[in-house]
């Protein structure tokens, strides 16, 4: 069988520009050879920076900010995309090869309905009429699952779902028929029990159309629902490349054993404490109309980590706000150690600030890009202990010991350290404080998996070492088994379950939690499938295949 | 930010900046004739006695021009300074303290911006006696509603970081968070807005001089000498386009120096964007 793309010893540089002028070249992908065929779906997995988006872009002859094609062929149906030209490129982008990018609201056009968006390439290309288009685009809206296929691309980009935008991105990709898709971390955005259908419906699609695609994602366990093939990729480099089946089941990398062994921690949850660090009640809050917590209570017990799990949306955020005194709530209280917190942040001392601190989601504007690493951690021992000069320095290089960081990133800007380096720093500032309570609001969700699981494991010995307790707020069931000794489940601002882990984590269950639990991909061939046969998602239209033939 | 890592372009600003300071300082030294003697005829041509020609009144234009720096420069770079002092402390306080405080402040920057800054200078300084100070502090106040405007927008963006909240989260006074959290990230695009500032201040400073209520005759500024020579263009002279070069000249190597600021500022953030 022909390879739809084949791409052979594959290099990508790019030349950096410093601000003072000098360049440097740098190699994003270095000697990659895959092939691709019809029906085929390749999982491109890797963490950031590994060139996955890279490559990816390269099978549409398309590289960002002066990246360049040194070395090596890519291949499509046999031709060489390299040696098309600007015209030759330009039939080819859109109409045989597409594209999804990871953010569909930021791909779309506000301003146009969806319909004409999704329709547009192919009559650009001059594939098909008009009326054609429209029909094709109807029946892949209802193959992908979306609801009232005929009607759909009558609505505004605002008035559907970020899954379902997604979803229509993919029709969007596939109007033109196209013998190749791109897709570059299409549910990386999407909550949970979103990316499931999505993922669904993406897979029926591809089986519908017979295209080739590449699959982008870090996320090892979705990749292994969807593409026949895997390529684990590391620095711009071939890690592993092989069967899904031999890379989940019998990964020969020390890299790739690494990546399916993740997340199989699992903690002993400790024994319920009735000493209460910190406790709510009767919580209702909101912006101005409009309430996002209605009634929550909860208990953390003193050096416990109380996992709150949720979708987005869920009020997770805002229950951090509330307890922090950036937001003040309209019914209900908040108390530490037994006594009551004030409402607002200026009602409270400095000592009742020193006691909670935050570690925020993005460590990037977490912290002040103009402060080096030695201000930043070494600010709050000037303001709550009054320390200066040697002292200070010496304090501040025992926290970069803390979390396994040494005294050369002293002089450090934060732009200069690695995503999984930042989160540490911001950890550090939280304990300089010696705070008896740290929120943590979804601290590893940015970061790539390795780089989550080395943030968890500090954030547990940390406890142990220092008897702090953790309000966690996550979506991520897998980190909740991992760190929590109580967890909360939120839904559209309630609290439908509470309790200590073994409880909230085994049935019988809610309906909610239910859906949660099941929505959580595992790294496990089939289960996708295995969790749709109890939950349709995909909804087929009969008779609405459309057979086109390219001339 | 040192003068090795300089490019070209920021080294030509800088080294034509530095010779306007230099005329400012010595003007007595260098300068040919005295700033307010008149020592030939009516727009005399270039060359000969008067490098540059004469002007209106048959003054040496060179001369004036040399001494006209000292007046210019003071007057703009000082009204701008202050402009800018005023302007982003009352911006950053406002978007610090929000509520009324930022709501009285940013009214009355709009009920001082509504009306023209010209006519609002020229009310001003006809009721106030005439004095350079009192000038410079005029044209300030008159800029700082701009740089208020500027300075709050950029503020604002910057405010609703996490590390802004982490500050207040922290403890941290006003001042702290204004000149230690905000006013370094808001430097660079308040920077590019000096550099234009300090060009329009050159510019109200001579309409206001045209006006007879900015810098008194005989005291030179480039301004008014565009002003004063303008009818000879008319005639063919050259005599106001000189003074309108130097303005321009001024201006240009500002810019390439602020440029230069601003890449250096901001390339901590864009470090990794090249990458």
């Amino acid at each position: 069988m022909p390879e739809m793309l084949s791409v052979k010893n594959l290099r990508i540089e790019v030349t950096a520009r410093q601000p003072d002028g000098t360049a440097t070249n740098l190699v994003l992908v270095d000697d990659v050879s895959f092939d691709v065929g019809k029906g085929r779906v390749l999982g491109l997995i890797g963490e950031s920076g590994a060139g996955k988006s890279t490559i990816g872009l390269s099978a549409l002859a398309y590289g960002r900010g002066g990246v360049r094609i040194e070395g090596g062929q890519i291949l499509l149906d046999g031709q060489d995309i390299a040696k098309l030209g600007l015209r030759g490129i330009r039939a080819v982008r859109g109409a045989r090869v597409a594209y999804v990018a990871q953010s569909a609201a930021a791909a779309f056009n506000p301003a146009h309905k969806l319909g004409r968006q999704v329709i547009e390439a192919s009559i650009r290309h001059g594939i098909m009429t008009r009326a054609e288009a429209t029909k094709r685009a109807a029946y892949l809206f209802g193959i992908l699952g979306l609801p009232d296929p005929d009607t759909f691309g009558e609505r505004f980009p605002h008035q559907v779902s970020g899954g379902q935008l997604q979803r229509a991105m993919t029709a969007m990709a596939l109007c033109a028929n196209p013998e190749l898709i791109v897709f570059d971390e299409p549910t990386t955005a999407l909550d949970v029990t979103t990316q499931i259908e999505v993922l669904a419906a993406i897979k029926h699609a591809i089986v519908e159309t017979q295209t080739a695609a590449l699959y982008i994602t870090h996320d090892l366990a979705v990749v292994a629902q969807i593409s026949d093939d895997i390529m684990v990729l590391r620095h711009g480099k071939t890690v592993e490349y092989g069967s899904t089946r031999q890379i989940i089941e019998a990964p020969r990398e020390d890299y790739t054993k690494a990546l399916v062994s993740i997340r199989q921690t699992m903690r002993q949850e400790a024994l319920p404490s009735d000493d209460a660090q910190l406790r709510v009640a009767g919580m209702t809050a909101g912006y101005s109309a409009m309430d996002v917590l209605h009634d929550v209570s909860l208990i953390l017990p003193k050096g416990q980590t109380l996992a709150v799990v949720g979708e987005s949306g869920s009020g997770k955020s805002t229950l951090a706000r509330v307890i922090t005194g950036l937001l003040q709530p309209k019914a209900g209280a908040v108390s530490f150690n037994g006594a009551a917190l004030p409402p607002a942040r200026k009602d409270r001392s400095r000592e009742q600030l020193r006691r909670i601190q935050m570690i925020y989601q993005m460590a990037d504007t977490a912290m002040n890009p103009r402060q080096k690493i030695r201000d930043i951690v070494g600010r709050p021992l000037t303001l709550y202990f009054g320390m200066r000069g040697k002292a200070k320095t010496e304090r501040v290089k025992e926290l970069l010991d803390q979390i396994e960081m040494g005294p050369q990133f002293l002089d450090r800007f934060p732009a200069e350290l690695s995503g999984g380096q930042k989160q540490r720093i911001a950890i550090a500032r939280a304990l300089a404080a010696k705070p008896e309570l740290i929120l943590c609001d979804e601290p590893t969700s940015a970061l790539d998996p390795l780089v989550a699981e080395g943030i968890l494991k500090l954030l547990l010995r940390l406890q142990e070492e220092t008897a702090v307790s953790y309000l966690f707020i996550t979506h991520d069931i897998a980190i909740v088994r991992a760190i929590a000794d109580r967890v909360a489940v939120m839904h559209r601002g309630k609290v439908v379950r509470e309790g200590v882990k073994s409880a909230v984590l085994s049935p019988p269950f809610d309906d909610y939690t239910d859906l949660l639990l099941r929505s959580v991909p595992e790294m496990e061939i089939g289960w996708l499938e295995r969790v749709l046969d109890g939950r349709r998602v995909v909804t087929q239209v009969p008779g609405a295949a459309m057979e086109l033939e390219r001339s | 930010m040192t003068l090795r890592s300089m490019p070209m372009s920021a080294r030509i600003g800088l080294a034509g900046i530095l010779l306007v300071f230099a005329c400012a300082i010595f003007a007595p030294v260098i300068a040919p004739y005295d700033e307010s003697a008149i020592v030939g005829e009516v727009w005399a041509p270039m060359g000969g006695d008067f490098l540059l020609g004469t002007d209106n009144l048959g003054r040496d234009l060179l001369s004036r021009l040399i001494y006209g720096a000292r007046a210019t420069l003071f007057v703009a770079l000082s009204a701008t300074v202050i402009s800018f002092s005023i302007g982003m402390f009352l911006s950053f306080t406002a978007v610090v303290s929000g509520g009324v405080v930022d709501q009285l402040l940013s009214r009355l920057n709009d009920l001082l911006m509504s009306v023209p800054a010209l006519i609002l200078a020229l009310v001003v300084l006809a009721v106030l006696p005439q004095n350079i100070w009192i000038l410079i502090v005029v044209m300030a106040v008159i800029d700082s509603t701009r740089v208020y405007r500027v300075g709050r927008a950029v503020a604002l963006d910057v405010s609703v970081m996490d590390f802004v909240e982490a500050a207040w989260l922290r403890g941290e006074g006003k001042l702290w968070i204004i000149f230690r959290e905000i006013l370094p990230n808001t430097l660079a695009p308040l920077l590019g807005e000096f550099g234009l500032r300090f060009a329009f201040s050159i510019l109200f400073l001579s309409t206001l001089s045209f006006l007879g209520l900015g810098i008194q005759p005989p005291i030179a500024d480039w301004g008014g000498m565009v002003k004063d020579n303008k009818d000879g263009i008319i005639f063919g002279v050259s005599a106001s386009l000189t003074p309108g070069a130097a303005i321009a000249f001024l201006v240009v190597c500002v810019n390439l120096v602020v440029d230069w600021l601003i890449n250096t500022t901001s390339s901590l953030k864009g470090a990794r964007d090249n990458a």
